[in-house]
């Protein structure tokens, strides 16, 4: 016993070397940051039994929007700042369902099955603008997303609906900033076969759905077509010279990364209880775009992995941050000022780190 | 592949390529916004005199903002969104001097003295991120400026009264830790646009035949300072350091092989297009008279840049006379639009939304097509 001595230190040394390794600098980071936060909120004995629920929540409601930066990376356009093209879609489909006051999983199938086509067509438009822009579709993507953004917030102020549970008190006209799903689908995937665990509510359906979109999503990877899509984006030259059609293969990934963005709006709203719409989407890329990271993916190499990975901690801490942070520091919420430092700060290492074209 | 014209106007027999610029092409896109603006003058039926004050005092207010992304565009870095940082120095050294109790054209000099260090060691170490991310510079220095943003909170909203020492029961919140949301600069308010007043208080107001002119108020001095930064502009472009940044711009790999430090060279615009953005910011302030600390720098990078764009400058070139063109119709849009919403539509906050669609849709076309244009000129 005697001899070893030396050893523990030398294992616990050892132990974090090889776990900065395999984890990097910033996602170690962060994976502390999370413990010290859990940590702090037994010491203060806060009810962790709440903290673990919401964050499991929040987990299965951001979880399918992270999914969908999958396809672009694998093909090899890069991470989709232009999400809120597919988010819009989705919102279109939650306001047509909810202006025919469909209930429950109706509502929420409805919605979903409305915004299918539109994200398919928004994206087969978006994907033809990135086509033409190569090596900056990060930065045209932003700017499309915000301008559709602000382009749909004239449609939602003018969209002839008159149901007056979804337009303004006054005037009329317009749908509401924001609009509750209380008497539709709200909570549907949260409430199917939920039950509790050791006082911890389990959003059975919700995670349900989120795995099942990851299970789909791993099997299409495997696929031949999910193949193709990868080997365009690992290698565009081998990829063209043993015959795949690389610009069809880009354009398939930017739309089905639309499309899953439009079911994970629906999604997240059916979750969040409330449809947010006019300026609301404007910034929905980056979380994703900051989970996807957070999980290890590059500008160039993701799997579905790294996006759990991503989600789980990513989502974890900013749930958690809130009410640690407010009992600490008595008051002083740097739960928006963490998401801020967290997210883009990720994004800053990806863009500063990949390899070079 | 045959080459693709990008440009809206028609397309002349010859254009063939990177000869003689064609002015219709070079102008087309400020044309079209001056179309629009006008316009949009006619549907709202807005007084110009009211027009003529309110587009004066924007153009004070914006313009060293938007002189403050030239530079990178000359070094080949293209829009610089990390201006951000530097309205955040700015914004610093005028919470330093409003703590401090300066005031007037003192006061206000010094703040552009104090914001100058900041702005340098900011621009110092955004010039190292943005060389580490070549090809990708405008992703990176956007995401840079939210990344600083969140910095800046966590400076000013939870560091100040806990780790900076730091007492003011005027600036700060009620519980002794953070700024509040809004600082009152009534002490430099004005102060650089009326530092002439002595001279001339550069109100307009009188009638020329039976045409009513005024009110107008000219912020003389501003105007006066204005002018000295563009100068001082095409004079650094005249110089060593200023074609070492047009040869960087060019081609990295050939200013390298002729011996120019291209990462140094990159560095210095940055530097300097984060010093005159702080300046910028400054001006900006003491025109607007309070500081929404949280919010004052968040959508300057985007609105100069779309200001910048409008003028028609590219990613690639922009020059001052773009600068002036572009803060000139796109304020004018600006002010224009809320109102011929409100005249068109009944609603004014479609004219709102237009205004922000108008200002992400002109960056999103502009890039897209700079990088449409270069992807051809491979080809």
């Amino acid at each position: 016993m005697a001899a070893t001595k030396e050893k523990p230190e030398q294992r616990v040394v050892g132990f974090f070397v090889a776990a900065y390794e395999q984890l990097g600098l910033p996602r170690l980071i962060i994976t502390l940051f999370v413990l010290l936060l859990f940590v702090l909120a037994f010491i203060m004995k806060m009810d962790l039994t709440i903290l673990i629920g919401d964050s499991l929540v929040r987990i299965g409601m951001n979880g399918v929007l992270a999914l969908s930066m999958l396809p672009t990376i694998a093909c090899g356009v890069g991470l989709n700042f232009g999400l809120p093209v597919g988010v819009i879609a989705g919102l279109v489909g939650a306001v047509m369902s909810m202006n025919w006051n469909l209930q429950g999983f109706a509502g929420f199938f409805v919605a979903i099955g409305i915004a299918l086509p539109v994200a398919m067509v928004a994206g087969y438009i978006y994907a033809l603008i990135l086509e033409r822009v190569q090596g900056q579709e990060m930065m045209v993507g932003t700017y499309v997303g915000f301008s559709i953004v602000s382009a749909m917030c004239m449609f939602w102020l003018l969209a002839p609906i008159k149901n007056p549970a979804m337009i303004f008190a006054i005037g009329g006209q317009g749908l509401r900033y924001t609009i509750t799903l209380d008497k539709t689908f709200a909570k549907v995937l949260n409430n199917f076969l939920a039950f509790d665990v050791l006082g911890v509510t389990i959003p059975t359906g919700l995670l349900l759905f989120f795995a099942l979109l990851c299970v789909l999503m791993s099997l299409f990877f495997r696929s031949r077509a999910g193949l193709a899509m990868r080997t365009v984006g690992s290698n565009p030259m081998f990829a063209k010279s043993s015959g795949m059609n690389v610009r069809y293969m880009k354009m398939w990934g930017v739309i089905l990364s639309t499309v899953l963005a439009a079911v994970g709006i629906i999604v997240f709203s059916q979750s969040y209880g409330f449809v947010q719409l006019y300026t609301a989407p404007l910034y929905a890329a980056f979380p994703a775009v900051a989970s996807v990271l957070i999980g290890g993916a590059t500008l160039k190499r993701a799997t579905v992995g790294n996006a759990i990975i991503g989600v789980v901690l990513f989502h974890t801490l900013l749930t958690i941050a809130l009410p640690v942070t407010q009992t600490a520091l008595r008051g002083a919420d740097i739960s928006e000022v963490a998401r801020m430092i967290v997210s883009n700060g990720m994004i800053l290492y990806a863009l500063t780190r990949a390899e070079r074209r | 592949m045959p080459e693709k014209t990008v440009s809206t106007a028609a397309r002349p027999a010859k254009a063939g390529g990177k000869g003689g610029v064609n002015p219709l092409k070079q102008w087309s896109v400020p044309i079209f916004f001056l179309v629009l603006s006008i316009a949009g003058i006619i549907a709202a039926g807005l007084d110009i005199n009211f027009l003529i004050h309110e587009i004066t005092a924007r153009f004070g207010r914006n313009m060293l903002l938007v002189l403050s992304l030239l530079i990178p565009v000359m070094a080949g870095l293209g829009l610089n969104f990390g201006i951000v940082i530097g309205a955040m120095a700015g914004q610093a050294a005028l919470i330093i001097v409003t703590h401090y109790g300066m005031e007037g054209l003192a006061g206000f000099l010094l703040a552009a003295i104090i914001s100058v260090p900041f702005a340098m060691l900011f621009g110092y170490l955004s010039g190292r991120i943005l060389n580490q991310a070549k090809g990708r510079e405008m992703v990176t220095s956007m995401i840079m400026g939210f990344f600083a943003n969140g910095l800046y909170q966590l400076v000013f909203l939870v560091l100040v009264g806990t780790v900076i020492p730091m007492k003011n029961t005027v600036l700060m919140l009620s519980s002794g830790v953070g700024l509040r949301n809004t600082v009152d600069l009534i002490g430099l308010a004005g102060s650089l646009d009326r530092a002439l007043d002595r001279l001339w208080n550069g109100f307009v107001m009188g009638e020329l035949g039976n045409i009513p002119i005024g009110p107008w108020r000219i912020p003389l001095f501003t105007l006066v300072v204005i002018v000295g930064f563009c100068l001082l502009l095409s004079f650094i472009t005249r110089t060593k350091l200023g074609q070492e940044m047009r040869a960087v711009g060019q081609d990295m790999n050939i200013a390298q092989v002729a011996g120019i430090n291209v990462d140094r060279t990159r560095m210095i615009a940055i530097i300097m297009s984060t010093v005159l953005a702080a300046w910028g910011q400054l001006i900006f302030l003491q025109n607007i008279g309070t500081l929404n600390t949280y919010n004052s720098h968040e959508q300057v990078g985007m609105f100069s840049i779309a200001a910048l764009l409008v003028g028609g400058a590219s990613t690639r070139r922009a020059t001052i006379w773009n600068a002036v063109v572009g803060v000139l119709l796109f304020h004018t849009l600006f002010v224009v639009s809320p109102l011929a919403g409100q005249r068109l539509m009944g609603i004014p906050q479609v004219g709102e939304y237009f205004r922000s669609f108008l200002a992400y849709g002109v960056i999103a076309v502009a890039l897209a097509l700079h990088a449409w244009q270069t992807k051809s000129e491979n080809q």
